[in-house]
C-alpha cells in the first residue's frame, strides 16, 4: 500500500448517547479515511455489566449496530474503516451483532470485522489478586480486597497495538472493549504510517489528535464559551476530523458546509478538558507532554497542531473498576414567587425533620436550589428577594435501600403538607438508582498484554 | 487599577476525573497570560471556591496555550455516580472560576469591557444564522 500524504480520522461519537446522526454526516459529508466512535466513559462499563447480567447478549453500545446497518454500505463503497470501543464488556456479542447488521445491509463478503478482546479482567480478578496484583485505588491507596465482593466490572485500558493488528489483518471495522479513547484515533494513524513504538514524539502527536477527537463536537463549537452566541448553525454541527501528516503534525477541521466553528480557542478548550498534569499525559503507548503543543489558526475552520513531544510509556496499564456502593435517589419540587427560595428552604427543613423522625439512615443528604445555587454554590451569593421561582432538589444516598425507598415517598406529601405555591411533581416518585463507584487502579502490562486477542471475521 | 471579573479576560472548560474537577482557564489574548499567572494562583482559587473544594488545589501552567490548568481535589461529592450534585461531573466549575476578580491596569480593563458576555440588545432570534 502506498503511504498516504495525510490520514483523515473523523470523530463520530463522543460518548454513548451522543448525536445519533453525526457518524452519518461524517461518512457522507466529504472525504475521510477512518471513522472513530468513542462510546465509553468512566461509569459506562459498569452500566453495561449490569445490562449483561440481565441479558447475556447485551453489554455493549447497542446504538452502534443500527448505526452500522445505516452506514456500512457507504463505508464499504468509499473505503472508510471504522474503529470503535462500542464492544464495552461484551465485544464478542457486539461483533456478532455487527456481522448480522452487515449482512442485512448487503455487505456480506465485502467487509471484515476485527474483534479485540482480553481487556476484561473480571473473570481473572481473584487469580490476579492471588498473584500479588493489589489493584490499589490510585486516589486512596486502599487495596481492592476491601471492596472485592462488590466489584461489578474490571477492565484494563488498552492501547493501539491490537487495533493496529486488526487493521493489518484487513479489518474494515474494529470493535474493542475498553480501548483508551485516544487509541481509537492514533491506532489507525500508526497503522497507516508504520510509526515504530519508540517514535515517541509522533505517537504523542497522535495522542493529542485523539484527545481533540474523543469528545466529538466539543472541539468544533459545542460547549464552547468563546462568543458562543455567534457560532453558526449548531443544529447541524460538524464533528471534528483530524488530518494527520507522516511527520506527526495535524490539522483539526470539519466538513465544509457543516455548522459549528473550529478555531484556536475551540481546540484549546478541548485540549484542557479532563486534563491532569499536562506534562505527563499517560497512555498505554506513550507519555505525551501537552505543554509542547503548538496551535496555529489557519482560518476557514482549520487549526494546525504541531511541535508535540513525548516520552516512553510506563510499565503499567490503568484499570477501570466499578463496584456497587449503595443506593441513591433525587427528588425535586418547584416553588413560585413570592419568596420562592424561602419556601424551598423551609420545605427542606420539614423533609429532613420527618426523615429524622422515621429513623432513615443515609451517608449523605444534599439540598440544592436549582435556579440559585446548584451550579456555583456559595459563589452565587444570597438568593435575590424577588426570585421568580426555584426548584428544590434533594438527593440522598446510603447503603440502606429501605431508607432510600422511603425517601422517594416523602417528596410528594410536601405538596399538601408544606409551604405554599409549590408545583412540578408531574414526573412522579423519584427513582432509586444503584450507585456504581469508580475504583481506578494500575496493573503491570505483562499481566494483561499476553491475554489480548485479535480476530478478524468475514461478514 | 480596576477590579475586573475573570470572565472578561479568559474562557474556561472543566471536567472530572473521579472526585477531582479540572478547570482549564485560557486567556482570550495571550498578552494577558502573565496577568492570569500572577493573580490566579492555586491559593486564590482554593479561597475563591471555599467549601465547594474540600481538598487541595493544584495548578499547572501551559504557556503554549496561554492557559492554566487547575485540579480541584474532593470537589464533586464523591464523583461519578456517587455524587448527589446537580453538577456531578464538574461541567460548570468552568464559569465558577470566571467569577473571580483581578486587579487590572485601567487601559486593559477598558479594552476587555463586555468581552465574554452576550452583547446588550442581543436576542435569540439572531442565533444560529
Amino acid at each position: 500500500m502506498a503511504e498516504r500524504d495525510v490520514v483523515r480520522v473523523a470523530s463520530g461519537q463522543g460518548f454513548w448517547g451522543d448525536d445519533l446522526d453525526a457518524p452519518v454526516r461524517q461518512v457522507e459529508g466529504g472525504p475521510i479515511d477512518y471513522l472513530m466512535l468513542d462510546y465509553l466513559a468512566e461509569v459506562t462499563m459498569s452500566i453495561m455489566q449490569k445490562q449483561r447480567a440481565r441479558d447475556p447478549e447485551a453489554g455493549f453500545a447497542r446504538d452502534f449496530v443500527p448505526l452500522m446497518e445505516r452506514i456500512f454500505p457507504t463505508c464499504v463503497e468509499k473505503g472508510i474503516r471504522v474503529v470503535t470501543n462500542a464492544g464495552g464488556v461484551n465485544p464478542d456479542g457486539c461483533a456478532d451483532a455487527l456481522v448480522e447488521a452487515g449482512r442485512r445491509a448487503g455487505v456480506a463478503h465485502k467487509a471484515r470485522v476485527g474483534l479485540v478482546t482480553g481487556d476484561d479482567l473480571m473473570d481473572r480478578l481473584d487469580a490476579l489478586l492471588a498473584d500479588g496484583h493489589e489493584l490499589a485505588n490510585m486516589e486512596t491507596g486502599e487495596p481492592l480486597s476491601s471492596v472485592r465482593d462488590r466489584v461489578q466490572s474490571a477492565n484494563a485500558y488498552i492501547g493501539a497495538t491490537p487495533i493496529v493488528k486488526a487493521l493489518q489483518g484487513g479489518a474494515d471495522v474494529v470493535v474493542t472493549g475498553r480501548s483508551t479513547d485516544t487509541a481509537l484515533t492514533y491506532g489507525p494513524v500508526i497503522h497507516e504510517f508504520g510509526w515504530s513504538p519508540d517514535d515517541h514524539d509522533r505517537i504523542a502527536a497522535g495522542v493529542v489528535a485523539g484527545h481533540i477527537n474523543e469528545c466529538g463536537a466539543q472541539c468544533t463549537g459545542g460547549n464552547c464559551l468563546v462568543d458562543w452566541w455567534t457560532i453558526p448553525d449548531m443544529a447541524s454541527v460538524g464533528f471534528p476530523i483530524v488530518e494527520v501528516s507522516p511527520d506527526g503534525s495535524l490539522v483539526v477541521t470539519k466538513h465544509a458546509g457543516s455548522g459549528g466553528r473550529v478555531t484556536r480557542a475551540s481546540v484549546a478548550e478541548q485540549i484542557l478538558y479532563e486534563m491532569g498534569d499536562p506534562t505527563t499525559y499517560i497512555t498505554p503507548d506513550v507519555i505525551a507532554d501537552f505543554t509542547t503543543i503548538q496551535l496555529d489558526d489557519l482560518g476557514n475552520d482549520r487549526v494546525r497542531v504541531h511541535g508535540v513531544k513525548g516520552g516512553p510509556a510506563t510499565d503499567f496499564l490503568k484499570v477501570s473498576i466499578a463496584y456497587s456502593d449503595g443506593w441513591k435517589a433525587t427528588g425535586t419540587l418547584t416553588y413560585a414567587w413570592p419568596d420562592a427560595a424561602a419556601k424551598a428552604q423551609a420545605a427542606d427543613r420539614i423533609l429532613r425533620e420527618r426523615m429524622d423522625r422515621l429513623g432513615l439512615m443515609f451517608d449523605e443528604i444534599r439540598t440544592e436550589l436549582v435556579g440559585w445555587d446548584s451550579t456555583h454554590g456559595p459563589l452565587a451569593g444570597p438568593p435575590p428577594a424577588d426570585l421568580p421561582e426555584v426548584q428544590l432538589r434533594v438527593g440522598v444516598r446510603g447503603r440502606d435501600r429501605a431508607s432510600v425507598d422511603r425517601f422517594t415517598r416523602e417528596i410528594a406529601p410536601l405538596v399538601l403538607t408544606g409551604p405554599p405555591s409549590v408545583t412540578g411533581f408531574a414526573g412522579g416518585r423519584p427513582r432509586v438508582q444503584e450507585i456504581m463507584a469508580y475504583w481506578p487502579a494500575l496493573i503491570r502490562k505483562d499481566a494483561v498484554q499476553p491475554h489480548l486477542q485479535v480476530e478478524v471475521r468475514d461478514v | 487599577m480596576k477590579k475586573v471579573e475573570l470572565v472578561h479576560l479568559a474562557h474556561a472548560r472543566s471536567g472530572d476525573k473521579g472526585d477531582t474537577a479540572n478547570v482549564g482557564v485560557i486567556a482570550y489574548d495571550p498578552v494577558h497570560y502573565d496577568l492570569l499567572r500572577e493573580q490566579v494562583t492555586s491559593e486564590r482559587v482554593k479561597e475563591h471556591f471555599g467549601e465547594m473544594v474540600k481538598g487541595r488545589v493544584e495548578r499547572f501552567e501551559l504557556p503554549n496555550l496561554g492557559a492554566l490548568n487547575f485540579l480541584l481535589h474532593e470537589s464533586l461529592g464523591g464523583g461519578g455516580t456517587l455524587s448527589l450534585m446537580n453538577d456531578a461531573q464538574g461541567k460548570v466549575f468552568s464559569t465558577g472560576i470566571l467569577r473571580m476578580t483581578l486587579d487590572v491596569p485601567d487601559e486593559i480593563a477598558a479594552s476587555v469591557e463586555g468581552k465574554g458576555r452576550v452583547p446588550k440588545g442581543w436576542t435569540v432570534e439572531q442565533y444560529g444564522g
